[in-house]
């Protein structure tokens, strides 16, 4: 079908003022120090995410307000905001009693349960830096980064405890506590952990929140590189800034919203954006503790008059293929504004929203190094279909080429540098000619920009060139100054909205007696974007077949888990690599797509 | 089909997504994804595998319904009836 391609917005399509109603004037007018100055602050003097985010609320006029509304299967919680604020003070005490202090991490392995959100806002009030692990991680996931991460607490349930984490409990020294939430709210009594609700029942509700400053840790999310183990991207209590102004502009967040982000707290978003942002502004946040069903999204959506909604392409495609007869079985009358992250978001996709939810899907870019929403389609704006839409007030974004001279240098360069106490200084040049490809850059600086790497101070200045953040995707800018995603500058494969680390797969399938060498790569895919493909080749004495492909795959997805394990396997003779040794995945992604294979001597050696 | 050929079925397709899985780990009255990690698309595949293995058309309106691995057999020894 032919449409526009742009959807021009009315005062119709506005049922409340939008928070960013002018967009060049609130730009021009825009200052982070202003942003700074309407948040509350400790009243000893500090920040602190939890109080923002909580005490202001639950000792203020919406104390009785519901902050978090958890779905289970057939039940419903409301938690109020002064009820949190006293479940994240015994929380707090909990910690405190075991010895827990500021700055130590405290990982979170579970699905979208009270107790979860409990303990990240916990957390914050003790100090304590929060890791949220998602719960379909497999054990080698969990261990590497509670390793990097030197967690000293997990929480986590007593069903994802013994299936996951006990096999690995002896791997991580730095892991002094292990608080456990039983099946169904039961007891639990598992050797060398705590009860949870015991200790929580035990602990007091009176909490005197540590005086954390703007700089201090406060979350550690891992994500995926090319090479390598994850990175721990530090992010600190002062990115609340950027939680506050994105919750206004970019969700358009009102007081009186009813307000549901479908991501799970073990990626950011469902952290940013699925904790933080709505209380700052004081919401009704649904959280939905049950898996993607199409049927259940759209009753949730109608009987709880879900006014803002927030969610992933993939689920977006999901709910497409499950047909619009679903989707009519129900009205939103009270859905106002729909916002979508992950991956970039096909125009078929903003067009459906609009034909079936009666509202176009307004489609935005950040990472987890950004911390919060950079680039964004608001509810004032003409949307462009297929378009992550523009820089909010305070982000500058520009694409960006890098200079000869400043290319990423080549390993023996590199080393050569490193030997000599320098690091070559990356450099870039802006492009300004419209709709040229080049990579995404953003004007360091903001609140919620990652601090560092946890232990890896070199790839994080590898992140920098001047003053601009290089964000490793590839985009084009158009003349009207919306921005549109190209592709990745690097391996790192996007499934579902999600980044996998191609080292991460390729090393646990190495760890199988049978295969000598494994390359991993994304296959695009419809629905999720790209599906994880390995290609393996064999040790002598192995031959290839479907029963040893059915153990290749069972073998990854054990150590994995079945987000990050490959959906498909194939048999290769011999694996193509690089004169340095290293396996070309740009060729093999070309192979399977049946590209042209280009001038091999020309991929990069690096 | 008999009971025990139609979960021989279901658990074989089952595997083909998750090869890792211990028929004996199984437990049918509790939600099938705490027991075995299925993200999204695995949990289609299985569904869309079942349809093509039985020729029994399972409509996405009905997956609500398809919690545990009792609720899976039940539904398809209905449907086969």
């Amino acid at each position: 079908m032919d449409r526009p391609t742009i959807i021009r917005k009315t005062a119709a399509d506005l049922r409340v003022p939008p928070n960013l109603a002018d967009y060049a004037a609130a730009r021009a007018a825009f200052s982070w120090e202003a942003v700074q100055a309407e948040l509350a602050g400790l009243p000893g003097g500090g920040l602190n995410i939890a109080y923002e985010a909580v005490e202001r609320h639950a000792q203020g006029a919406r104390r009785d307000n519901v902050a978090f509304r958890f779905l289970g299967a057939n039940t419903s919680r409301d938690i109020s905001y002064g009820e949190l604020s006293r479940l994240t003070n015994r929380f707090a005490n909990v910690l405190k009693s075991l010895g827990v202090g500021k700055g130590e991490r405290l990982f979170i392995l579970s699905g979208r349960i009270p107790e979860l959100y409990v303990a990240v806002l916990g957390s914050f009030k003790n100090g304590t830096a929060v890791s949220p692990l998602f719960s379909a991680f497999g054990p080698e996931p969990i261990a590497t980064r509670i390793k990097l991460g030197e967690g000293a607490v997990l929480v986590t349930t007593e069903l994802l405890y013994e299936r996951k984490v006990a096999k690995i409990r002896d791997q991580l020294p730095t892991l002094r506590h292990v608080l456990l939430v039983g099946e169904d709210g039961q007891a639990t009594a598992v050797p060398d952990t705590f009860d949870l609700g015991k200790l929580m029942a035990e602990a007091s509700d009176i909490f005197d929140i540590v005086p954390t400053q703007a700089e201090d840790l406060s979350l550690l999310h891992f994500t995926s590189g090319t090479t390598g183990t994850p990175k721990g991207a530090m992010h600190v209590h002062g990115a609340v800034a950027t939680h506050w102004a994105t919750g206004k502009y970019a969700l358009d967040l009102h007081a009186e919203d009813i307000y549901w982000c479908t991501a799970d707290p073990g990626w950011v978003t469902g952290t940013s954006y699925g904790i933080i942002a709505p209380l700052l502004h004081g919401v009704t946040s649904i959280v939905d503790e049950a898996d993607f069903d199409a049927e259940r999204w759209y009753r949730i959506l109608a009987e709880q008059k879900v006014s803002v909604w927030y969610t992933a392409p993939t689920a977006i495609r999901m709910l497409m293929k499950a047909g619009a007869e679903i989707a009519r079985k129900h009205s939103y009358p009270s859905l106002r504004f729909v916002a979508s992250v992950g991956e970039p978001l096909n125009p078929e996709a903003v067009w459906w929203g609009k034909e079936v939810l009666g509202l176009p899907i307004h489609d935005n870019w950040w990472q987890t190094e950004t911390g919060g929403i950079m680039i964004a389609n608001t509810p004032a704006a003409d949307i462009k279909p297929g378009s992550m839409g523009r820089p909010l007030p305070g982000i500058e974004a520009a694409i960006v080429k890098k200079d000869a001279e400043g290319k990423r240098p080549g390993v023996s360069e590199e080393a050569n540098a490193r030997e000599a106490g320098v690091m070559p200084e990356l450099k870039v040049s802006l492009v300004d000619t419209a709709d040229t490809e080049g990579e995404l850059a953003l004007k360091a600086g903001w609140p919620s920009m990652l601090r560092g790497y946890l232990h890896n101070e070199e790839r994080y200045r590898k992140c920098f060139a001047g003053e601009w953040y290089l964000t490793g995707d590839l985009a084009k800018r158009d003349a009207d100054g919306y921005f549109w995603f190209v592709g990745r500058a690097d391996d790192v494969i996007k499934s579902a909205g999600h980044l996998i680390g191609p080292f991460e797969v390729e090393s646990a399938l190495m760890e199988h007696p049978a295969v000598a060498e494994a390359g991993v790569i994304g296959k695009p895919d419809e629905m999720v974007g790209e599906v994880v493909k390995a290609f393996v080749s064999l040790k002598k004495g192995f031959e290839a077949s479907d029963a040893l492909r059915m153990e290749l795959l069972g073998h990854a997805r054990k150590k994995l888990g079945a987000v990050v394990a490959p959906k498909e396997i194939d048999f290769l003779p011999s694996l193509p690599r690089t004169r340095s040794g290293k396996i070309m995945r740009r060729l093999l992604k070309a192979r399977e797509l049946g590209l042209p294979e280009g001038d091999t001597s020309t991929l990069e050696a690096g | 089909m008999q009971e025990e050929e139609l979960r021989a079925v279901v658990i074989a397709t089952l595997k083909t997504i998750a090869p890792e899985v211990e028929e004996g780990d199984l437990r049918p009255d509790r939600p099938l994804r705490n027991q075995v990690d299925l993200d999204s698309m695995d949990w289609l595949n299985f569904l869309i595998g079942l349809h093509e293995k039985l020729k029994v058309d399972i409509p996405e309106a009905d997956y609500a319904k398809l919690v545990t691995l009792g609720d899976v057999l039940d539904y398809l020894k209905k449907k086969l009836a």
